[in-house]
Parts: structure tokens; C-alpha cells; sequence
């Protein structure tokens, strides 16, 4: 185990420039890399094949520290330059990390899009149910009821599902899991990564600075201590009413489907058209283009 | 298959538009429709499978940017094309591709506005708004088309522009040259040159993607052709690396301005028509440049010694070719379909005493040649 983390830590991070890091101490974000980086490693990907996008925020900040391919796009957008950079290259296994309201405020659009459009990518949204970076704001997953700094008076919104959303929304995997279970999330982002069309893991994560702070949630430890008291697996939740269900939240994978991926069908579609090149000289034609005679 | 180009075919300006990406490279395009400018995303649906290229309609045009974005950082030439309400929302990626580097060209076929103004209707309201439309002070490349043969080459050259200097190209097009049917001869393959970006040289691990170099346009590599480095909308520092440090911060500022500033000879590009005796000129661009050119025409006829003076590159604004056509002028006519966006920047350089007059017009209707000739005759 320690072997191995000390691998990671050698081969897969930027050691020249970029730490310190600027994460908060304790902040579920490590989490997430870490168990990123081990289910890269134990796929065998290669860091040259790896893109690894992200939008703005705290968790946005990841790519920075990672020796991949890395783009650190604009807010929300993540996603919209993944879909560029798959379609351009569809050998490059694609990654797009992002934070709520990253994902599902601001790039809300986005996100279901992808999800119904099935390119081969892989989201993983970092869910600490708020704006971290910005300083604490209601994000679209603040609990009803929370203290943020916009919602002083107790939110009087209601929050996403991110993960159901996805499922809804059409994405090929969807998994949820949390930064208390780290093994089980380095599986799911394993399975997410190698699943062929769009796929989400949501990682319920702590903001202990911005909103456990606000709202009694104790420290990361007491936060991490209830992820682990509040998460159901998927089995087990069929078995549980809604009373039993309630202020839980259910982890492992939601959904695993196969359909034809966008990617694939592009490349479907390149082949007939070059095939068909003569019909869709006769489709120039139709369109206008050519007005002479072949 | 006989090529398209070196047979006279009848095209309007949005197809001239493809065919002139095709020709330049393009090989993948994000748009959302929006009339316009449809036409092109229609047209390249259907001819960028064949040439093993990608077309994709998005969600909207923030992502249309965004892909494009990405996908040039994957290595491929890209392209989106949009109209007014499009172009504001272009706006937040397009500052990400001018401090990212990242080359790419955006057409916009201009109609009137604000907001959803008048979709089929021709206009010249979003000049200022290609300069300066995204946040930040930054450099960028507007070129403006008046014909369909200039839609064809104007769009290589956008592309060729774009690729040299690592900047966002800004194709200014309008509803009148877009739509209109011309029969053209294109050029063929062999006299079109098409440049593409430098790939670094030195390996991997000495490659600092944001470095100067003395043509001060870092080399760029592709996405997964084994240099890994990183891309941010920050402000970095010559690896790429988000950097606050005030020195840095100012030699990347500049560099992004002197990237352009010396290449200005290059991408500063103009039409004089009968400006060697001209007293009187007009100067103009986009569809507006064809009625200009009808009326110094005319004027000639007249025996005025009238000129025109089309410009293409509209921004980094070709100060020099402008001031030397003021100097040799009593007059200069700036007829504009806005309330003289163009006018302003010819009245910037403007340090002799030559007359500028300003003709407007903002109804989504075209200026004739009559109404430019009115003023070429009474000055
Ligand atoms: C267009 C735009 N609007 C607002 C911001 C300011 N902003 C930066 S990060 C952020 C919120 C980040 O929250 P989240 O996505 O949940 O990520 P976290 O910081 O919690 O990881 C906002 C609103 C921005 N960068 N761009
Ligand atoms: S503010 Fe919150 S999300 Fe951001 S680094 Fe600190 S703990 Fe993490």
C-alpha cells in the first residue's frame, strides 16, 4: 500500500512547480486525486493518453498538480472542451473532473447534454454542496435548510441529485460514491474510465471550510464520519423504506447500460462518407454547391 | 472527381465560407443554428465526414467554443460559425482561446441587433464587439469579408493567421454577402498556401509550451503527441503554470500583444481601387465595400477623382494604410451599417486635416451606391 502510494506520488505528479497545493488541509479533494491517480494506474493508462480537463473552482485546481494532459478550462465549460478534444482525438481517454455547481449551475446545460449525447467521456463531480472557491455560496446541491453565505437565513431551495440527474439525463454509468470510502471510489472511477460511452461518478465530498463550518458539521473528520453513517449501497437501499432512506444518500453504481457511443458513430459516419462520396456529390448538388457537371 | 476549384460554380458567401475552411485545413466544427449563418454548419455536416473530419451541433454557443477550443488543442484546425446572439455568448471562451493560445476561427454573419434585432437583415453593429467583446485587454485578429470570392479566401487566410500567430481568427461576414449568389472561379489547390502550426522540436521534457521564441508565438503541440503540459484560462508563466508573480505576469501580457504587433505587415491587409489620384476616398468594408466601389465608379465617370479604400483586416486596425490614404485625400467617406464604429478608428489615426464623413445607416437596409455617391459628388 505504501509502496504503491509512494509510486503514484513519484510518477504522477508535477513535483517542479506546483507545490504546495491550495487546497484547505483535510479537504476531500486529495481524496479524489488520490483515488484518480490509483484507478489510472492500476488501468495501465498511459500519462500520454490521459486528458485531464477540469472548470473553475477549488477542485478545478486538480489538472494543475497532475502529469497528464491537462486543460484547465472556464467555468462550467469542462465538458464542452472534452467533447472538442475527444472528437479531434478519439484515442485519448478523457477525463473531466468538476465541482457542483461547476457542473450543474453554471455548466448544468452541459452536463446533461453530454450525458445524452453518449461521447466516451469520463465525468467525476465533486459534490461538497457548495461554492468552495467563491467562499461558501449556495450551490445547486445545498441541502434545504443550510447556512451558506448567500443563504444566511437557512436555504429555501432545493438540492440536486447529481448522479439521478445523470441517469435521467442518459449517461452510459453513473456511480456515486464518497471520499470516506476511497477504496471503493478508486473502483468506481476504474469502471467509470473504462466504461465505453458518457460516464459520472458524483463523490459526495467535505467542504469543512466553507459549509461544514456553517452549518455544525464538525471538522473533515466528523464530515467524513457521517458519509460513512449516511451511505447506503445501492442493494441495500432497494431493501430500506423512504422513512429509513431519509437524510441518507445511496453509493455504488446507479446505472450501467450499453448504446451506441457518439464517438463510434462518428466514425461510422466518416466511413460512409467516404464511401458514399458519390451520393453526397449528388447532395452538393442538391445544396447548391456544384452547379457544373462532375 | 474533379475538384471544385478552377471551374466557375455558383456559390453564396456561407458556402465559399466552407469550402475556403476545407481548403485551409479545417477539419472539425462546433456550431448551434442561428440564421444567418446556418448554412455553414449545414454545409460542413456534409462535407467534413468525407474528409475524415468532425461536424457537431452543441448545446449552445458557449459550447460550440468550447469544443472548438478543444478540439484545436487536440491538433485539429477548427472552426464555428454563429450571428449576433451567438457571438455574445462566444464571448467567455473566446478569451480563454486568446490567452490560451489556441488557434481557431469564428465566423460571425453579422444581422442587425441588439439582442435578437432582425435575424434576416444585413448589419455591420458587431466590429467594435469582435475587438472587444471578451473581458481583458487582449490582442485578436478581425478580418471582414465583401464578396463570395473573399469569403473563400479570407477564410484561408483567417485559418493560415490564426494557425501562425496562435490567435483567434474573427471572420466579420454579413447577411448580404452571405446569402448572395456569385458565380466564382476558385483558386486551385496548388495556388493556395496553407500554414500550419509549429510543432516543437526539442524532446518532450524540454518543452516549455508557453515560451518566447524570437517570433514570440510559442511552438504548439498536440494533445497526446507525447509533450504533456498544461492549459489555463490564468495567467501563466512560459510552462504553462498558473503565475501571479508580477514580472511574469507583465512579460506574458505583452508578449501576447507584440505576437501581433509584429506580424502587422503581414496581417494588416487592404484593397485601394483608384487610389493613386484619388482626392476623394471612401473607405469601407464588408458588403458596404461593393456599393463604395459602384459609386467611385460612377464618380470617376463623373470626373471625380474618387478612390475606395477596402479594408479586410478591421482590427489590429491598419493604421498606416488609413493615415496614407487621409493624408492623400481632401475627403474621406466612412459609410457603415452602424453609427460609425469604423468611422471612429479612421477618426483616431486621422492627423491631417482631411474631412471625415461619417454615413450611417441602422434600418437592416443596405447602402446603395447612390447614397455614397451623393457625397462623393457634393464634396
Ligand atoms: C463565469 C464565471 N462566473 C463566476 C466565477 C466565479 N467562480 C469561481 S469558482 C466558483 C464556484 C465553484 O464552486 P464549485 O463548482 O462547487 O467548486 P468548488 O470550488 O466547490 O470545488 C465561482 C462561482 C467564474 N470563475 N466564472
Ligand atoms: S474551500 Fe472547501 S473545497 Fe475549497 S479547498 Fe477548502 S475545503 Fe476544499
Amino acid at each position: 500500500m505504501r509502496e504503491e502510494a509512494e509510486i503514484i506520488r513519484q510518477e504522477y505528479l508535477r513535483h517542479d512547480k506546483k507545490f504546495p497545493h491550495v487546497w484547505c488541509p483535510g479537504c476531500g479533494n486529495g481524496i479524489v486525486m488520490g483515488a484518480l491517480l490509483r484507478a489510472t494506474h492500476n488501468l495501465k493508462l498511459s500519462k500520454d493518453e490521459i486528458v485531464l480537463a477540469s472548470g473553475i473552482g477549488c477542485s478545478g485546481r486538480m489538472p494543475t498538480y497532475i502529469d497528464f494532459n491537462t486543460v484547465h478550462t472556464t467555468h462550467g465549460r469542462s465538458l464542452t472542451f472534452a467533447t472538442g478534444i475527444k472528437l479531434a482525438n478519439p484515442e485519448l481517454s478523457v477525463i473531466s473532473v468538476m465541482g457542483d455547481g461547476d457542473a450543474t449551475a453554471i455548466g448544468g446545460n452541459h452536463f446533461i447534454h453530454a450525458a445524452r449525447r453518449n461521447i466516451n467521456i469520463t465525468a467525476i463531480i465533486i459534490n461538497n454542496s457548495t461554492y468552495g472557491m467563491t467562499g461558501g455560496q449556495y450551490s445547486p446541491t445545498t441541502p434545504y435548510g443550510s447556512k451558506s453565505t448567500t443563504s444566511v437565513y437557512g436555504h429555501v431551495e432545493h438540492a440536486f441529485s447529481i448522479a439521478e440527474l445523470a441517469v435521467t439525463a442518459g449517461a452510459s454509468f453513473v456511480g456515486r460514491g464518497t471520499v470516506y470510502h476511497a477504496s471503493h471510489l478508486d473502483k468506481l472511477i476504474g469502471q467509470a474510465i473504462t466504461k465505453r460511452g458518457f460516464s459520472v461518478v458524483e463523490v459526495i465530498s467535505n467542504c469543512h471550510v466553507q459549509h461544514g463550518r456553517r452549518n455544525k458539521l464538525g471538522g473533515a473528520v466528523e464530515m467524513m464520519q457521517s458519509f460513512k453513517n449516511n451511505a447506503v449501497t445501492v442493494g441495500k437501499a432497494e431493501k430500506m423504506t423512504t422513512e429509513e432512506m431519509e437524510d441518507k444518500f445511496t453509493i455504488g453504481i446507479l446505472a450501467d447500460i450499453d448504446k451506441p457511443i457518439s464517438t463510434e458513430e462518428y466514425r461510422r459516419i466518416n466511413r460512409q462518407a467516404e464511401r458514399d462520396a458519390d451520393k453526397v456529390v449528388k447532395a452538393k448538388v442538391k445544396n447548391g454547391v456544384k452547379r457544373y457537371e462532375e | 472527381m474533379k475538384s471544385e476549384q478552377q471551374l466557375p460554380v455558383l456559390l453564396q458567401g456561407n458556402e465559399a465560407i466552407v469550402l475556403g475552411a476545407l481548403a485551409a485545413g479545417c477539419r472539425f466544427f462546433a456550431g448551434y443554428p442561428i440564421t444567418p449563418a446556418s448554412e455553414i454548419s449545414e454545409l460542413l455536416s456534409l462535407r467534413l465526414p468525407e474528409a475524415g473530419g468532425r461536424f457537431i451541433q452543441m448545446e449552445d454557443e458557449i459550447a460550440s467554443m468550447g469544443a472548438i477550443i478543444g478540439a484545436s488543442l487536440a491538433g485539429v484546425k477548427s472552426m464555428t460559425a454563429t450571428s449576433g446572439p451567438g457571438f455574445s455568448l462566444i464571448q467567455e471562451n473566446l478569451g480563454y482561446a486568446c490567452v490560451a493560445e489556441v488557434p481557431c476561427v469564428i465566423v460571425n454573419v453579422m444581422r442587425g441587433g441588439p439582442s435578437t434585432g432582425l435575424p434576416t437583415s444585413p448589419s455591420q453593429g458587431d466590429v467594435q464587439m469582435a475587438r472587444w467583446g471578451t473581458h481583458g485587454d487582449h490582442p485578436i485578429i478581425v478580418l471582414a469579408t465583401s464578396s463570395v470570392l473573399d469569403c473563400f479566401s479570407i477564410t484561408i487566410k483567417a485559418f493560415n493567421l490564426s494557425e501562425k500567430y496562435r490567435v483567434p481568427v474573427i471572420i466579420l461576414s454579413d447577411e448580404v454577402v452571405a446569402h448572395t449568389r456569385e458565380s466564382v472561379t476558385l483558386p486551385g489547390p496548388e495556388e493556395i498556401r496553407v500554414i500550419d502550426r509549429i510543432a516543437p522540436s526539442v524532446p518532450p521534457e524540454w518543452y516549455k509550451p508557453y515560451a518566447a521564441n524570437n517570433r514570440g508565438v510559442p511552438d504548439m503541440a498536440a494533445m497526446g503527441s507525447g509533450y504533456r503540459h498544461h492549459v489555463t484560462g490564468l495567467i501563466h508563466d512560459e510552462k504553462g503554470f498558473p503565475t501571479q508573480n508580477p514580472q511574469e505576469v507583465d512579460l506574458f501580457q505583452r508578449r501576447l500583444h507584440d505576437k501581433i504587433s509584429k506580424g502587422f505587415n503581414e496581417i494588416q491587409v487592404s484593397k485601394s481601387i483608384m487610389m493613386e489620384d484619388a482626392e476623394v476616398c471612401v473607405i469601407a468594408y464588408g458588403s458596404v465595400a461593393r456599393s463604395a466601389m459602384r459609386a467611385v465608379k460612377e464618380a470617376r465617370a463623373k470626373g471625380i477623382k474618387a478612390g475606395l479604400l477596402q479594408l479586410i483586416t478591421l482590427f489590429p486596425f491598419p493604421r498606416q494604410i488609413v493615415d496614407s490614404a487621409l493624408r492623400q485625400c481632401r475627403v474621406a467617406v466612412v459609410p457603415e451599417m452602424n453609427m460609425g464604429q469604423i468611422c471612429r478608428e479612421v477618426a483616431r489615426v486621422n492627423r491631417s486635416e482631411t474631412r471625415i464623413v461619417k454615413h450611417n445607416r441602422i434600418d437592416g437596409q443596405l447602402i446603395t451606391p447612390e447614397e455614397i455617391l451623393k457625397y462623393l459628388v457634393s464634396v
